[in-house]
């Protein structure tokens, strides 16, 4: 709406164009200094994840990942596990995404294994590491207990992911350290990541340790609550928990 | 290569300076035909720029003053017309004495012009004025784009029913000074009800779309709320300064608040370019003008839920610019407290800017084109109707609370971004 | 499709802090400037609006804001007979990937670097004689001083809006700066920031010990600032969503928020935006720079004619950029001849992690550069005879970090890293955590440096670059140098458990946890054609219209971060460009 055509007469206009707009450069992604284009396009809408069905895992990795997840955050009197806080609704989603394939990685050849100062010269996808190394965790358990990780006790399956840390298990496709970092990482993004994500319910994550989640401003207490405890109800960028 | 670069750096240097000097033109009181032609031009040039023709005289990625806007009305679409020299399509065959007509009194060879052009305004131009603007006005580049004329459906194509419109609300008299005021009042009541045609967006209008004797008490306009421009503390500019003013017209900026919507490209487009003298002119008319006689309501309890819900929100989602105590920064994010505009009866630009955003105003006194991000996606009706309440209601503001279903409705008309559902 | 721009005054690669700085400095001057960036354009409200800003794991976990090693990456090895393998992931090396370059998402540490560190090989020589040097190492000056750069520092300032107190102004000292910095015309734009609990425990402790703990100079506006451009500028938030974060505030000094808004305004600028440049074009004789080509969005390539060529990308870039071009030598590292990837320098970073028992030190309250720093280990600001090596760090309280992904693995040593354990564990030690942070010096050798790979690739088939770099043995004493004054002064701060670190310990890695990204150096400013690419002016020796801008230049890393270091020198060179270049075209030093 512009001031130019709201007239006299009670014609109220409605304009279709603003001034800038005569200036047209002579590529698309090319801005031209007093033209006035120099507006960015603004990024798309925060979205919360659908949580009512699975995108990349199936039934069964979803839930033998769960039973990981609420091994290394278990629910206790500090809060839920990782997987009743949405920890594998978070991966599920992370790994159909841009992080699931790894597409901001170099991939080009040749890969050949560096020294470890080199960092990881693999160029297997989180998606693909997920697939093989959940597949090898049921193979390898079945094979040493003659059950599923699943049907472990919690010592057993404590037990397990402890050599899996330590790299004393071996998997054929991926290596059992690296899938177990990988575990580790995308759990505790889960539990505390912005509740839009699928995981921290209830900001569950953020009560833990006292984190105020989404302000983006604390000048009233840089100074004043300072080497003080501050109890706030957490928020986040939804109001999704 | 380096007398090259160095003329160059001259040359746009030179030009950059002829740019910047509009802002430095002295009030031209020189008799039109005693002047020499270049310098005429010149002012007539500084006039467009008041009167803000290329705004509306410009297509969509179309040439300047080439014309060929599509201006929706209520009534249909209006489209504006070529005044390049252009002679087949433009007004290169022009008299001056066509020119006026068209400018002052609202008549085109082809009968009544539609006040679409606020000839109602520009009917105060002087004669010496006119005869400059005519000077410039012909010296622009001829562009050869025919622009199909009105688009109006029965009965609002019928030009002739404008004589009838016409008498009722067009006042076709010259600009008369007041004698008991300043000069300086005078050149200010000129500009402003003039070529500024203020009144336009400012000034209330009766049913039929005519001013009301409420000149300059605010207005509402599709979507936005013209505030009031009297000299009322709480919904007016009782509180500002003649620098105030100034300062705003010139930057749009000033310590309480910042240009949105409409007014930021009539400021970007027009009274930057003002020279200091009419600018303080336009303020001194401003401040003269006698306050809107309303007294303010009580504000909301604190403990209203409303306001205690909108204080939440306030403090996630607005308290990172505007502070929590609502200060906001001078010159950058409006203050909001005891803001005339808060304070407005009519929320309408309050809820445009939370629910669009509104791009802040990049001028050459103020560069900084600081803007406020679009909520519309982000906030639920209920969590702006809560916010805008307590604002509306906290620091010396006293509002009406602002409803959901006002949220609502709003959002439909101004097509904005649904919430996000969660 | 290949296509050719109309001819420009001025092309510039790069539109980052160095480029947005020097395109201010020359459309001013009138001079029609076109700007090729890599990345898209953003603008501050539109692009990094406080409605979207506080995420974390779009944020400094999956680090969206920058330039993905898929576009472009670098091989490394350690030492000359390694093979040197891609950096495959994100790695330590942030670079920017949008219009602001870096400048964008930087931490903010606003720096003048110390009269020393312009200077260091005269220094050095003066007060210790050749003997302090390790072998291989390769010192140099500058050939610009810091009173040369000291009023375009202080311009640099006042555009950013930096933050912080004077140590010293016209040679006299000021309470409450640092007594080291070099005499400064003008105390900082705005007034410091406030101080963190673990700010206070440190500057205490320093004090206790007879240091001089005094606040980091910072990009986070302390008060309401009209910058030297006239741009507004608002006051810090301490949101903490800062490093690897656009600030939607207008709190941050980045070349968006600083200097972009003027740019736009005027029409003898252009930029070109997400279209990589590829080459710089010269003349047969190699003589002269004709302008450079790029590959643009679309995949077309365009060429961009030019009388003046500025190359101010990322330091990395702008090595790489004059060995793909071909222009001037590069780098032998068996004859020791040639300049270009030479004297490549990175920072030598020590710390001491803490854990106090029962503070609030609320870590979420931060901001990427909010430090109270001593600089008594800093540079030369102390005695070094017998202690075999040359330089330092600035050792601070560095409170730039409380987003809970990233304080998750924070926990003493010992603690279980999963499981209640660790819940247990992390919920103390998120309240309890603090870190000091010594920034070192880093001094050239002849074995690091940085030359094309011959294997690797980029994405349009061209050599990647590649970083042959291991600490040497002078950041390996002072790295531990350094570690123990961090130490002890953690423990003085009363913390129960105190780990002391020195990266350059262990071999040089891209992956370092806590590591910098602070590289130097490949295409050095200096006195001598033989060890400098560019002359005082950072002015090519052979190629007079061709000006390479940005850390590039500098032959040694101080125990600083670079940024306004980078702003002086490019505005000194826009200087020597608009008043000496222009009149006189051709090498401004005659040798």
């Amino acid at each position: 709406m512009k001031r130019r055509d709201a007239l006299k007469g009670g014609l109220v206009l409605l304009a279709t164009s603003t001034l800038a707009s005569i200036y047209k450069p002579a590529y698309s992604k090319t801005l031209v200094g007093g033209s006035g284009l120099w507006k960015a396009q603004p990024p798309p809408p925060l979205a919360v994840v659908d949580s009512s069905r699975l995108v990349f895992l199936t039934p069964d990795e979803a839930k033998l990942v769960g039973a990981i997840f609420d091994v290394l955050i278990p629910a206790d009197e500090l809060g839920m596990g990782a997987t009743e806080a949405g920890c594998v609704t978070f991966l599920d989603h992370q790994l159909a995404g841009p992080f699931g394939s790894a597409a901001k990685d170099y991939k080009l050849g040749p890969v050949v294994e560096g020294l470890p100062q080199q960092g990881p010269q693999s160029i297997a996808t989180p998606a693909e590491i997920y697939r093989k190394g959940l597949a090898e965790l049921n193979r390898f358990s079945k094979k040493k207990f003659d059950k599923t990780f699943l049907d472990l006790d919690e010592a057993q399956k404590i037990e397990f992911l402890k050599n899996m840390e330590n790299g004393t298990i071996d998997f054929e496709t991926v290596k059992s350290r690296d899938f177990f970092t990988l575990l580790l990482q995308n759990v505790r993004e889960g539990y505390l990541a912005d509740p839009m994500y699928g995981g921290n319910r209830d900001m569950v994550g953020w009560k833990l340790i006292g984190f105020p989640g989404a302000v983006y401003d604390y000048r009233d207490w840089i100074v004043s609550k300072r080497g003080q405890k501050i109890d706030v109800q957490p928020v986040s960028l939804l109001r999704t928990a | 290569m380096a007398r090259n670069l160095l003329q160059r750096a001259l040359r746009i240097s030179f030009r950059s300076g002829i740019v910047f000097s509009v802002t430095a033109l002295p009030v031209c009181t020189v008799r039109a035909e005693d002047a020499p032609t270049s310098a005429r031009i010149e002012h007539g040039r500084y006039l467009a720029v008041a009167g803000d023709c290329l705004a509306c005289h410009t297509a969509t990625g179309g040439q300047p003053f080439a014309g060929g806007l599509d201006l929706k009305t209520p009534f249909g679409i209006i489209t504006t017309s070529n005044i390049t020299s252009d002679k087949e399509t433009g007004i290169g065959n022009w008299t001056f004495q066509q020119f006026e007509n068209a400018v002052r009194h609202g008549k085109g060879p082809n009968g009544h012009l539609y006040p679409a052009m606020p000839y109602t305004a520009y009917s105060q131009i002087s004669d010496p004025d006119i005869a400059d603007l005519w000077e410039y006005i012909r010296t622009l580049p001829p562009v050869n784009h025919k622009v199909e004329s009105n688009k109006l459906p029965f009965p609002y194509n019928i030009r002739s029913l404008l004589v009838f419109w016409n008498l009722l609300f067009f006042n076709d008299s010259a600009f008369v000074a007041d004698a008991s005021k300043s000069e300086e009042i005078n050149r200010g009541a000129y500009l402003v009800n003039g070529l500024e045609h203020c009144g336009t967006c400012h000034t209330p209008k009766n049913v039929f779309g005519g001013d009301t004797k409420k000149t300059f008490q605010g207005a509402s306009l599709q979507g936005w709320y013209a505030p009031d421009l009297t000299n009322n503390a709480h919904t007016g500019l009782g509180h500002w300064t003649e620098d105030d003013i100034v300062t705003y017209l010139r930057s749009g900026t000033n310590r309480y608040t910042a240009a949105s919507g409409p007014m930021t490209e009539a400021i970007v487009n027009s009274t930057q370019h003002l020279t200091d003298a009419d600018l303080r002119a336009i303020a001194a008319y401003f401040k003269s003008l006698p306050p809107r006689t309303v007294s303010p309501p009580q504000p909301l309890p604190a403990s209203n839920e409303q306001v205690k819900a909108g204080q939440q929100e306030f403090v996630v989602e607005c308290s990172a610019c505007h502070r929590s105590n609502g200060k906001g920064i001078s010159n950058m994010i409006p203050d909001l407290q005891n803001n005339p505009a808060i304070n407005a009866l009519n929320s309408d630009s309050l809820l445009n800017i939370v629910l669009k955003g509104t791009e802040g105003p990049a001028t050459h006194a103020n560069p900084t084109g600081a803007a406020m991000p679009s909520f519309g996606w982000k906030l639920q009706d209920a969590q702006i109707a809560n916010v805008l309440t307590y604002v509306r209601n906290s620091w010396g503001n006293a509002a009406p609370a602002i409803s959901a279903a006002d949220v609502s409705k709003a959002r439909t008309a101004l097509n904005a971004q649904p919430a996000v559902p969660r | 499709m290949h296509y050719k721009r109309p001819k420009a005054d001025v092309v510039i690669v790069g539109l980052g802090w160095s480029g947005s700085t020097m395109a201010e400095e020359l459309t001013r001057a009138g001079l029609n400037v076109v700007a090729i960036e890599r990345g898209a354009w953003r603008e501050t409200s539109t692009s990094f609006p406080t409605t979207r800003n506080p995420d974390e794991l779009s944020g400094s976990i999956r680090k969206e804001i920058l330039q993905a090693p898929v576009t472009e990456t670098y091989t490394v090895r350690n030492k000359p007979e390694e093979t040197a393998l891609p950096l495959r992931k994100y790695h330590n090396l942030t670079l920017g990937n949008n219009v602001g370059g870096a400048g964008t998402h930087w931490a903010g540490a606003s720096w003048r670097w110390q009269p020393f560190d312009h200077q260091p090989y005269s220094h050095v020589m003066k007060r210790y004689g050749p003997k302090q040097l390790v072998d291989g190492l390769i010192l140099q000056d500058w050939g610009v001083t810091y009173d040369d750069l000291e009023p375009f520092y202080d311009r640099f300032e006042k555009i950013a809006g930096t933050s912080g107190t004077a140590g010293v102004i016209n040679g006299v000292k000021q309470p409450g700066g640092n007594p080291f910095e070099g005499s400064r015309q003008s105390p900082y734009p705005t007034p410091a920031l406030a101080r963190t609990r673990a700010n206070i425990l440190f500057a205490d402790a320093a004090t206790r010990l007879g240091y001089t703990p005094f606040p980091v100079p910072s990009a986070m506006i302390g008060a309401p600032y009209t910058n030297a451009l006239g741009i507004n500028l608002a006051p810090c938030t301490y949101c903490g969503y800062c490093q690897l974060y656009g600030c939607g505030n207008w709190s941050k000094s980045s070349p968006n928020i600083c200097i972009l808004p003027v740019l736009m305004q005027r029409s003898n600028f252009t930029v070109v935006t997400e279209s990589e440049v590829v080459r710089i074009n010269t003349s047969s004789d190699k003589k002269t720079a004709t302008g450079v080509t790029f590959v643009d969005s679309d995949g077309n390539t365009g060429e961009q004619p030019a009388d003046i060529v500025i190359v101010a990308t990322f330091t990395l870039d702008n090595t790489r950029l004059l060995l793909l071009s071909g222009i001037s030598t590069p780098y032998d590292v068996s004859s020791g001849q040639g300049v270009v990837g030479r004297a490549f320098t990175f920072q030598t970073l020590s710390w001491a992690f803490m854990f106090f028992e029962n503070e609030y030190l609320n870590p979420f309250m931060n901001t990427g550069a909010l430090a109270t720093q001593i600089d008594d280990f800093n540079g030369d600001n102390f005695d070094h005879t017998g202690l075999g090596f040359i330089g330092g760090a600035g050792i601070q309280s560095l409170c730039n970090q409380g987003l809970p992904i990233g304080m998750s693995g924070l926990v003493p040593e010992g603690s279980p890293k999963w499981g209640k354990g660790w819940k247990q564990a992390f919920q103390k030690s998120y309240q309890n955590y603090a870190q000091i942070q010594g920034q070192g010096t880093s001094f050239a050798h002849r074995e690091q440096f940085m030359d094309l790979d011959p294997t690797y690739k980029d994405r349009f088939g061209q050599p990647l670059l590649r970083i042959t770099y291991n600490y040497n043995e002078n950041d390996r004493r002072s790295g531990q140098f350094i570690r123990d004054k961090c130490v002890e002064i953690a423990k003085e701060m009363g913390a129960r458990d105190v780990t002391g670190v020195s990266l350059a310990d262990q071999p040089y890695s891209g992956y370092t946890p806590w590591d910098s990204s602070h590289v130097q150096g490949g295409v050095v400013m200096g006195e001598d054609p033989k060890t400098s690419v560019q002359n005082r002016y950072q002015q090519n020796w052979d190629i007079p219209n061709l000006f390479v801008i940005g850390a590039s230049s500098f032959p040694n890393n101080a125990g600083y971060n670079p940024t306004v270091a980078v702003g002086a020198t490019t505005l000194w060179t826009a200087k020597a460009i608009k008043e000496l270049y222009l009149k006189n075209p051709g090498p401004l030093v005659r040798l």
